[in-house]
């Protein structure tokens, strides 16, 4: 009982150290909705037509003030529209706020996973420290703690979870703002159950996802995942496209590549990349490029000779941490050379051809 | 007692994201309790009850969800008190969108999923524009982009709101759902305290059991929908 007071406690403690109490004298009312008056926004802005629309409220016309659009509005309208003044001031400040509150991104120079307990709760053997372009795999058997693993640093956890490790950014323990919001958490998540669900085409699809970020040029960000999703597919794509009809590979591509290109969390964590149609090569790349962590579960031998690092997961510790040797890294350049004809093997059957040319032939002479 | 209200719309996860996050709660001697109020039937109740939670039903049948909600939520809070729990919780469904069970001093939680599509936001309503705390279920399924949209559609209708993820199923994310129930305001005074947006205005006869349709039959307060002629040139 006493042990869960203070974990109860230390969410409001950290709370009320980042920002001062409020009149009502509990720390906890900082949770609730505060009925004060927003100040009334700008009704100069353009995004107000939007906000508008969207409500199916008259136009903006000539008013220059929130409050002498209200006035203008019928005595009928004010009264069955369902909105009064302060809540259309909420509402306008609510809408021209998101931009705000969403764009920047987390930066971050170091994650920090200071080491917990095994499922017997023997102490882990290893603190680890990541770094931006750092990309470390995760191997081990089904039940083994990966995912636990992965849980601990997207719920940035502070030795209070079952595993008791402790996730520190920059040195630090994170804010508890940043804990217990979504927007908070620096990890982005790409896993194998994921799909599009929206029934758009990529490129409005894109330019929904650049308007949430509120970025300087959204069209050349757009752009620039485009083109890199069409250079991990294999199989091209274009703007018009719709994202229900793209295939398995295509969409997994275009994960990835808005992951890298357009989110703004510092992290990645992936389960798996399937080998169906993605230059996953390629990918790490980019990731790699835009000076993400990434943490990837795999077993693919060519993707985790690929990391700095792998962590082998076993009984919900990290058991042992790997770093390529010299023969690995030869080996996975072998590798690399087998799954690029594999590939080619694979774009042939596409194409409706037969493979029915000698072994030697097929494969070719360098075939290690 | 804590009192906390949970509303979402029909299947966005509800209560699977309660039990899941009061099994966090259960695991640390936290008595906690559900009163589900539903319009037609609802098996909910047996889950929370398998689950060890005491869990009362409510169903509004021929009366306004809404209305039936504020007016039995005082009992339902004494119910809670004599069974002793540390928190109670009140899921109700989203119903018509138009109205919110949320009350000012109270915890207000707000359940979304990724599956009802990014437009939902802003369909929603006072339900998710007062609520305190936004949790959307189902983002395993959808993709990482998909899922900044939707809270930035999110944050254009609430700005104050703590916005999390949480999947009912798995229950990653329910730890910390756990910590803001149990950080929720304590013994709230619930007589005497104010809806967080009021429910409708209207009655006429259709509400009070008319079936016919025609203008002989509208009376009462009546809105009638604005459609824009056509410009024939």
């Amino acid at each position: 009982m006493s042990e869960v007071t203070t974990v109860g406690r230390s969410v409001l403690a950290r709370d009320s150290a980042h920002e001062p109490q409020d009149g009502n004298g509990s720390p906890a009312s900082r949770l609730l909705h505060t009925e004060d008056a927003a100040a009334e926004p700008s009704f100069t802005d353009p995004r107000c037509d939007e906000f508008l629309l969207l409500n199916k409220l008259p136009s903006r016309a000539a008013h220059r003030t929130l409050r002498a659009w209200w006035e203008a509005q019928s005595w009928d309208f004010r009264a069955e529209s369902g909105w009064d003044f302060e809540r259309l001031v909420d509402g306008l400040a609510a809408f021209l706020g998101a931009n705000a509150s969403m764009g920047q991104g987390a930066t971050l120079c170091t994650l920090e996973i200071r080491r917990g307990r095994d499922k017997s709760g023997n102490p882990e053997q290893f603190d680890l420290i990541f770094k931006p372009g750092d990309v470390v795999c995760l191997v081990g058997p089904t039940g083994a703690g990966k995912s636990r693993f992965l849980g601990d640093i997207e719920c940035l956890a502070q030795g209070d979870t079952p595993t008791g490790r402790t996730v520190l950014i920059d040195g630090q323990p994170p804010a508890a703002e940043s804990r217990f919001t979504g927007e908070g958490k620096i990890v982005a998540q790409i896993t194998q159950n994921m799909n599009f669900v929206m029934d758009l085409p990529v490129a409005e699809f894109l330019k929904m996802h650049a308007e949430s970020r509120a970025l300087a040029a959204p069209e050349s960000a757009m752009q620039r995942v485009l083109e890199a999703a069409i250079r991990m597919a294999g199989e091209p794509f274009g703007p018009e496209t719709p994202l229900t009809q793209l295939s398995g590979g295509q969409s997994r591509a275009l994960m990835i590549a808005d992951a890298a290109f357009l989110s703004p969390k510092p992290v990645v964590l992936i389960d798996e990349i399937e080998n169906a149609g993605v230059d996953r090569i390629r990918a790490l790349e980019f990731f790699v490029d835009q000076g993400k962590i990434v943490l990837l579960s795999t077993h693919d031998p060519l993707l985790a000779l690929s990391g700095a690092r792998r962590l082998v997961i076993r009984h919900g510790a990290v058991q042992q941490v790997i770093e390529p040797t010299a023969q690995e890294i030869a080996n996975r350049d072998r590798i690399a050379a087998l799954d690029r004809k594999l590939a080619r093997l694979r774009e042939r059957i596409r194409l409706g051809e037969r493979l029915d040319e000698p072994w030697a032939e097929l494969v070719g002479e360098t075939l290690p | 007692m804590k009192l906390v209200t949970f509303a979402g719309p029909p299947s966005s996860g509800k209560t699977a994201v309660l039990l899941k996050t009061l099994a966090h709660l259960q695991r640390e001697g936290r008595k906690v309790g559900i009163v589900k109020f539903d319009c037609l039937a609802s098996q909910d109740a047996e889950r929370f009850r398998a689950a060890g939670i005491p869990a009362l039903t409510g169903l509004s049948g021929n009366f306004c969800p809404d209305h039936y909600f504020i007016t039995n939520i005082e009992d339902c809070a004494a119910w809670g008190r004599k069974q002793g729990l540390d928190l109670l919780v009140s899921e109700s469904a989203g119903l018509c969108n138009r109205c919110a069970p949320h009350i000012r001093g109270h915890l207000a939680v707000c359940v979304l999923d990724h599956l009802a599509g990014v437009h939902t936001p802003r369909k929603i309503g006072p339900m998710l524009k007062t609520a305190d705390v936004v949790l959307v279920t189902k983002g395993d399924i959808v993709s990482q982009a998909e899922r900044e949209v939707f809270a930035f559609r999110v944050r254009q209708v609430n700005a104050k709101a703590r916005l999390l993820f949480v999947n009912g199923i798995t229950g990653q994310g329910s730890w910390e759902v756990s910590r803001l129930l149990d950080a929720a305001p304590d013994n709230a005074p619930l007589t005497g305290g104010k809806l967080r947006f009021s429910v409708p205005s209207a009655v006429c006869s259709y509400c009070l059991g008319e079936t016919e349709i025609g203008e002989d039959h509208q009376h009462g307060t009546v809105r009638k929908i604005q459609i824009e002629e056509a410009n024939h040139v």
